[in-house]
């Protein structure tokens, strides 16, 4: 960094330069990044494809039509046809609604329980840390995809207990970040200052905790995104998750599947769907973290 | 180092015993009522509750549970309601195929993953750098289901080159029983008809699996060689005039790989779940396929019999990487 050398003492009347927020500094960083760019271009497309789904199809998503079944894609039917006669292209641009929103909800409510109880742990730690970070490390024990799958075959297959496993499986990380930030904010002076005017615990994680660790809980949010779009279309095509006629695209899949070497439509679009959405944030992620890390800045 | 294998050892037992917690609330107290499940609706209350005794349901929950974690540690997971036999039975049946699938995936995801990291660090900010970025955030956003149907549509609807179900065709015999990996086994029985038919089956899961682990691990080596290649130590071995080659090898991977090993144990979770999706896809006859079938006909013993044996042998594997870390770094050695 080259800038020019000023004393102030010298030149007092000089207006010192802005010095830009965090925010320019960010979106300056965002923009010279190519890739990431593309990313939140594919990620703003699918979020008007959720929102203007009905301007986007004239088809309902769950019109039956059966002197229509399994037609090849066409002018009308942009991605064809389902066993049904279900207009497949209107099934995906409203199944986008549906794994936004379950991937969306599930890591907001991940996010939020992981925060809280991560900063309890950090913050209070002793017995009640242990408790919390012990339940965190069963929870880790096991494989993500295979805990999720097991506690909605437990919870019976539904859109509700798909999401609740999901989140469940995607809070430890959350409290291991929380606690560890917490760690680092509670040593300093304002808590310490807080503590000293005799506040209640509660009032301090919620008013001086948590607020400063929620940055870094944020980008891990968004890491994540991608990862729990492509769990719920597992579970979906598991049988697990959202139970049709419902569209989602892992249940389409998964119906699609039978046909699949006859009408290879059926299953492709869907999948292709489900890809460029989890691409998208997976790259937003993945620039996100190059952003922030101070090491990738050479 | 004594203390540490200690400590971690103990909390083994802590996370298993967890482990084992979990998965009882999940088999006894949640999905509803398992002997109704297996009576059906229109059964006489007699029969139900008969059933109920059987099963032990009329017992406090404690008790159940002692029962529960009698039977776990004598190895019995229950009887499966689907197939009538005892859970670990099965599993021990279906585990060869599975580990074969995850066994190679796993090298040639390593391997792969490690010669891709290096490169893409070497030629930071080059066109290899971005290809090889691209690809690597491709694998981790693939649905495995629908990439494995896709290749099936490819390789074997359209092109047909590859088989796209189960271990061997109908006609060829497995090999006697050794090690139940199809392809070590028939090399043993001199039977290269089975073992090239073997290969043929295994090449579309195989690499459609490690294909998403790859990603992890490529990740992972290219931070770390980009980290260890700032070192002021390979500068001055550069200086020294040490050949490229030699010191991106020597000097350079060798301490890369020590925080790769970490994320590859973790990452084995991720490998074990693509397993199941893959052999469901791939029909392939593994434990996989086998919890996936059993989701459908609510076959909880199966299930969480599945389960936490995976959650057991995950536990295991990442405390053998710990171990593993610790014989290769000194400093934590120490």
């Amino acid at each position: 960094m080259q800038t020019p050398q000023t004393s102030p003492a010298s030149h007092p009347a000089v207006v010192p330069e802005r010095v830009p927020g965090t925010v320019q500094i960010f979106w300056s960083r965002f923009r010279k990044n190519p890739l990431t760019m593309v990313g939140g271009v594919i990620f703003i497309l699918f979020v008007l494809i959720a929102l203007l789904a009905p301007v986007l199809t004239g088809n309902d998503p769950n019109q039956v039509r059966m002197d229509l079944a399994l037609q090849k894609p066409s002018a009308e039917h942009w991605f064809g046809t389902d066993e049904v006669g279900r207009d497949l292209f209107a099934r995906v641009i409203y199944g986008t609604r549906l794994s936004l929103g379950m991937g969306i909800s599930i890591i907001i409510v991940a996010g939020l329980v992981g925060t809280i109880l991560g900063a309890v742990a950090g913050y209070l730690g002793g017995k009640i840390g242990q408790i919390i970070m012990r339940i965190m490390d069963v929870i880790l024990a096991f494989p993500t995809l295979i805990l999720a799958m097991a506690l909605s075959a437990a919870m019976g297959p539904s859109l509700m207990n798909a999401i609740l496993a999901i989140v469940i499986v995607k809070i430890p990380a959350f409290v291991r970040l929380a606690r560890s930030e917490t760690l680092v904010v509670k040593e300093k002076l304002f808590v310490k200052a807080a503590q000293t005017f005799g506040l209640s615990d509660t009032w301090i994680i919620v008013r001086h905790i948590i607020p400063n660790v929620i940055t870094p809980v944020i980008i891990q949010m968004t890491l994540d995104l991608g990862d729990a779009i492509l769990m719920v279309a597992t579970l979906g095509f598991l049988g697990l998750g959202v139970q049709p006629p419902t569209p989602e695209w892992g249940a389409i899949i998964s119906t699609g599947w039978r046909y699949f070497l006859d009408q290879w439509w059926y299953p492709t679009f869907p999948g292709i769907a489900i890809f460029l959405v989890t691409i998208s944030f997976n790259i937003i992620g993945d620039g996100l973290r190059d952003m922030l890390d101070p090491r990738s800045a050479r | 180092m004594w203390a540490v294998i200690r400590n971690r050892l103990l909390m083994l037992i802590v996370v298993i015993f967890g482990v084992s917690c979990i998965t009882f609330l999940m088999s006894n107290v949640i999905p509803g009522d398992p002997a109704r499940m297996i009576v059906g609706v229109k059964a006489t209350e007699e029969t139900y509750q008969r059933v109920r005794e059987q099963m032990g349901l009329n017992d406090p929950l404690y008790e159940q549970y002692l029962n529960y974690m009698q039977g776990l540690l004598t190895g019995d997971l229950g009887t499966s309601l689907r197939t009538q036999q005892p859970v670990i039975e099965d599993l021990i049946t279906y585990f060869p195929a599975t580990l074969e699938l995850v066994l190679y995936a796993f090298l040639i995801a390593i391997i792969l993953g490690v010669f891709i990291g290096v490169l893409t660090a070497v030629k930071n900010n080059s066109m290899w750098d971005h290809i090889g970025r691209i690809f690597s955030i491709s694998g981790v956003s693939l649905p495995v289901f629908w990439s494995g149907l896709m290749a099936i549509i490819l390789f074997y609807g359209v092109l047909g080159w590859l088989p796209a179900s189960e271990r061997l065709d109908l006609f060829i015999d497995a090999p006697p029983t050794i090690t139940g990996l199809y392809t070590i086994d028939s090399l043993l029985a001199g039977d290269m008809e089975a073992f090239s038919n073997s290969v043929l089956h295994l090449i579309m899961p195989v690499s459609i699996l490690a294909f998403v682990h790859l990603s992890a691990i490529t990740r992972q080596i290219r931070a770390s060689m980009l980290d260890v290649l700032q070192q002021d130590y390979i500068k001055t071995a550069r200086a020294n005039g040490i050949s490229s080659s030699f010191l991106i090898i020597r000097y350079a991977l060798r301490n890369a790989l020590m925080p790769a090993v970490t994320v590859v144990g973790l990452s084995i979770g991720s490998l074990l779940g693509g397993a199941v999706v893959t052999e469901t896809i791939f029909n392939w006859p593994g434990m996989g396929k086998y919890v996936v079938d059993s989701i459908g006909s609510l076959d909880f013993p199966a299930i969480m019999g599945f389960t936490i044996l995976i959650a057991i042998g995950y536990v295991l594997i990442n405390l053998l990487v710990d171990l593993l870390y610790m014989v290769l770094d000194p400093q934590i050695r120490e």
